[in-house]
């Protein structure tokens, strides 16, 4: 199977996506006035310790002071590890076609 | 998985420092001698990163309805070891401390523990003992990942759960709470991560095969065996 490995990971982010969308529309379904779904999991981890009457002790020395501009640093942070992957795989691609 | 900046009381984000110091000191240590010894494998090196970069960045929204992030960590692990990987795991966890407020410096003991030590850890010996135990090279390097991946979720939970132990029940019944939050989120997206991971492997193996062989990851008979299965 020269591309076995693909189809199983095409079928898992199917399945993925279509898990999501079932329990998207089920939550969404009984969602409150004002309430989010779909958070961080570490946002809750927070919540559970600040539920019990922890302050945290140091805050972080810069925060992003929108969604907008931490979803800049996110996807910089994504392509910048995109462009280094596919330079590297372009680059040894390309020599062993050269070889050949 | 990161704990965010100022969640850890002391003396647990003390001890998480000291910790993984001695892991991240070796890890530069190797790195040195990768650098002077193995000049041909570091483009590899800079895609193992690339990919805790990557992975890390993507939020997943997951079967909890809470959103969670893979860790790419299983791939240096497996290519490089544990203890550069830490490395690894400490830039990109700085960058997230310093940019994103997502985590923090007094808990960066504590994610580098998780995030790259712990789980590439995991990684690192579960892909030595399926590559010893002769199973299928891409099923053991998918299992190398989603555990790693897994792992390092529950060292946040348990990272946690001894720093807050809950009033009833103690730093059992606070493992469950956050075990909850942290690990079960994980499930589907360690599954993901994996097979994104065993699939890039496959796709190192396709262009480089002789630095596999030569970073003693694979020898070069199963390279011969898979590239022959995949011709």
């Amino acid at each position: 199977m020269k591309y076995g490995l693909e189809l199983v990971v095409a079928a898992a982010i199917i399945i993925f996506a279509a898990i999501f969308l079932v329990q998207n529309a089920a939550i969404q379904a009984n969602l409150g006035e004002g309430e989010e779904a779909w958070g961080g999991a570490d946002g809750n981890a927070a919540e559970i310790i600040e539920a019990s009457g922890y302050e945290p002790w140091f805050s972080p020395l810069w925060e992003p002071p929108s969604g907008e501009i931490e979803s800049l640093f996110f996807s910089l942070q994504a392509a910048i590890g995109a462009l280094v992957i596919g330079y590297f795989f372009g680059y040894y691609r390309g020599k062993n076609e050269h070889a050949s | 998985m990161h704990i965010m900046e100022g969640f850890l009381p002391g003396p647990w984000w003390q001890i998480w420092f000291i910790i993984s110091a001695p892991f991240v000191i070796y890890g530069m240590f190797q790195l040195r001698r990768l650098f002077e010894e193995r000049r041909e494998a570091l483009p590899l090196l800079a895609v193992a990163g690339a990919f805790v970069f990557v992975l890390s960045s993507l939020k997943l929204p997951s079967v909890t309805g809470s959103c969670s992030h893979p860790t790419g960590t299983g791939l240096g692990a497996i290519l490089f070891g544990p203890f550069i990987t830490s490395v690894l795991g400490l830039i990109v966890l700085l960058y997230q401390a310093l940019f994103l407020a997502h985590g923090g410096l007094t808990t960066l003991g504590a994610n580098v523990f998780s995030m790259g030590i712990a789980g590439p850890l995991v990684a690192f010996g579960i892909y030595r003992l399926g590559t010893k135990a002769g199973v299928n090279t891409f099923v053991t390097v998918f299992l190398a990942a989603a555990l790693a991946d897994l792992a390092t979720y529950i060292v946040t939970s348990v990272q946690l759960a001894v720093a807050f132990p809950a009033e009833a029940g103690g730093i059992f019944a606070s493992l469950a709470a956050f075990g909850t939050v942290f690990a079960i989120t994980q499930i589907p997206l360690a599954i993901i991560e994996g097979l994104i991971i065993a699939l890039i492997f496959k796709y190192i193996i396709a262009v480089r095969p002789d630095l596999l062989v030569r970073l003693e990851v694979l020898s070069q008979n199963s390279v011969n065996k898979i590239r022959e299965a995949l011709a």
